[in-house]
């Protein structure tokens, strides 16, 4: 499996905020890569990087300096290759939530679908597709319900169809299971090792929760902006 | 997908909500339109009503509606003399409060000769003054009906007829009397005042032989101006078209009543503006989290920019909308005549709309700020 492409390719990736003085270097040095069908943790205290480098290899943040390649395209190189990173990432990324962030005005359904019109799917596509999603997760009943109705786990559940509805090779989840019971959380990660392998991605998980460290393929500790693999 | 439908579906009762206080706000601005537009059509409406082409009053006064104007009845004998005219009459005017029941009613009082220019343009119910004394037509704003009686000086009179249209620049409906009534209304003394006069050795009192104007229609190859301007040779009158006094009526005698609807009108408009602003950011502001989620998952900026413009454009249209129809439904419960427009209703509504999309500029400014890292926040 090595011998593959990485998804994510990190290569002496910095970032610090601010100058002299009060300047933090939130990240020094890092490099890291994720292979298909690997499931990673990030872990580390607050204040250690773990968002930062979430929130880079979600091209949501602008490094410092480093090399960032998702899928093999390089997307930054000392700056942004590419000037449609909103693009980019509804393209390659998938992103799961601590609080799930399911538009509350939208259906289950459409929570999926929206990601999916904004892919250029038409309606009826969308609408199949984003079923599908919902069977695979075994939430296809709760396809017309609203987030305010639904259970942690479903929302959840839902959260993660959204994130998989464009077929993405990276999942960047954050705190996935911060807010469910031991169960729950053993099921989410389950599914999240069901997808890795079914689609070929790579899943990175920010985590504090002890109880999945053991459904995880690598754990990476972050401290002082440096990364130990604790593996 | 449209987004903003959704969320006013998901959110529907609070938008209704919205747009019923945004409703009430329209409504109060189309209000004041109409109002505006009412005060304009009072004040030219005893004009058009009387549709005289010329209008001629004491020299040196702008009467009868912006000032006193008293000339001899005879001038009306001079006046349609002159060639062109083909019809004359002669009018007085005055306003006077009485009595109806135990409501008080302040009436407009225009006194001319039955079957000459001057009377009422139509009579909706009972008929005409016939000429005998004592009679009285009324607008129907009076609610007097025919065979009603009506105390007005130390007289009683009898309503014989009711027609519509005729009010004063201060929207007083009319009563149209015969000439001689109205002089003797407007002119004659109380017998206390006669004897006081005649114990200071005054035996006439002053001449009731008067009129306020003296209106003509004129022949439809005439030239009202050359006649205008025939009249004002003559030293002791003036005269003007019908144009011109609806210019003195308009910009002169509501000029101030005028101005300050239109500016109430102009402040309820920025009102409105800020109004809708703020409930257009404060909305914003509510989804901040999930524009964040949007802009992370790859949402483009017209996304966010249609959910925010979509849904202030449906406020404030939906808002108008009601507002219109709730005024359309009261404005003939309001004291002074409101006339609404189909042109002011398409401006006003373009106004709103300008409006809304100047308000969601503020609320699509803060949403294309918002960080996409704000939704993996927690």
């Amino acid at each position: 499996m090595q011998q593959q492409t990485p998804l994510i390719s990190i290569q002496n990736l910095s970032k610090h905020f601010g100058e002299g003085e009060t300047r933090v270097d939130a990240l020094r040095e890092v490099s890291l890569d994720i292979f298909p069908e690997q499931v990673i943790g990030l872990l580390g205290p607050s204040g250690s990087g773990k968002s930062t480098l979430l929130n880079i290899i979600g091209c949501i943040l602008e490094p410092s300096s480093g090399i960032l390649q998702l899928e093999g395209e390089t997307v930054y190189d000392g700056r942004w290759l590419r000037s449609d990173l909103r693009r980019l990432r509804l393209e390659k990324i998938g992103f799961i939530f601590q609080a799930h962030n399911l538009m509350p005005f939208l259906t289950a359904l459409e929570n999926i679908a929206v990601v999916l019109h904004l892919a250029g799917y038409n309606t009826a596509a969308a609408n199949k597709r984003a079923q599908e999603l919902l069977d695979y997760l075994e939430v296809g009943n709760r396809a017309n319900s609203y987030p305010s109705s639904l259970s942690g786990g479903e929302a959840q559940r839902i959260a993660i169809a959204r994130a998989l509805a464009n077929k993405p090779k990276i999942v960047l989840a954050d705190e996935p299971t911060a807010a469910l019971d031991s169960e729950r959380a053993g099921i989410v990660m389950d599914l999240l090792r069901k997808v890795a392998i079914d689609q070929q991605a790579a899943i990175v998980v920010v985590t504090h929760d002890e109880k999945i460290y053991d459904r995880l393929d690598h754990i990476f500790q972050l401290r002082d902006g440096k990364l130990h693999d604790q593996s | 997908m449209n987004l903003a439908y959704r969320d006013v579906r998901h959110n529907l009762g609070r938008f209704i909500i919205t747009c019923i206080g945004l409703s009430l706000l329209l409504g109060v601005v189309l209000a004041m339109i109409g109002i505006y537009r009412g005060m304009i059509a009072d004040a030219l409406e005893l004009v058009d009503t009387m549709d005289a082409q010329i209008w001629v009053v004491e020299k040196g006064t702008r009467g009868p509606f912006a000032e006193a104007s008293r000339i001899p009845l005879d001038t009306r004998e001079a006046i349609a003399r002159i060639h062109g005219v083909t019809r004359t009459g002669a009018v007085t005017f005055q306003s006077i409060q009485t009595q109806t029941g135990s409501a008080k009613l302040r009436l407009y009082v225009i006194g001319y000769e039955p079957g000459e220019l001057g009377g009422p343009r139509r009579i909706i119910s009972g008929h005409g003054l016939t000429g005998r004394n004592f009679e009285a037509v009324v607008d129907r704003r009076t609610r007097l009906d025919p065979g009603d009686h009506i105390q007005l000086g130390r007289n009683n009179f009898t309503i014989v007829g009711t027609t519509d249209n005729a009010v004063s620049s201060g929207g007083e409906p009319a009563i149209y009397l015969s000439l001689d009534d109205a002089q003797r209304l407007q002119f004659d003394l109380s017998p206390s005042a006669i004897r006081k006069e005649r114990a200071r050795g005054i035996t006439t009192s002053a001449s009731t032989n008067t009129v306020s104007a003296v209106i003509a229609q004129i022949s439809p190859n005439a030239s009202d101006k050359h006649i205008v301007s025939m009249i004002q040779r003559w030293k002791h009158l003036s005269a003007m078209t019908r144009h011109q006094q609806g210019l003195i009526l308009t910009q002169s005698v509501i000029e101030k009543a005028r101005k300050q609807i239109g500016m109430f009108t102009g402040i309820l408009i920025l009102v409105s503006a800020v109004i809708i602003a703020l409930i257009i950011h404060t909305m914003t502001m509510d989804k901040i989290k999930e524009i964040a989620t949007l802009k992370l998952i790859g949402a483009p900026d017209r996304v966010i920019i249609n959910l925010i413009v979509q849904q202030s454009l449906a406020m404030g249209l939906i808002g108008f909308a009601l507002g219109g129809v709730l005024i359309s439904n009261i404005k003939d419960i309001f004291p002074k005549r409101l006339i609404l427009q189909p042109l002011d209703g398409l401006s006003l509504a373009g106004i709103v709309v300008i409006i809304c999309l100047l308000a969601s500029l503020y609320g699509v400014f803060t949403a294309l700020r918002v960080d996409p890292a704000k939704a993996l926040a927690g």
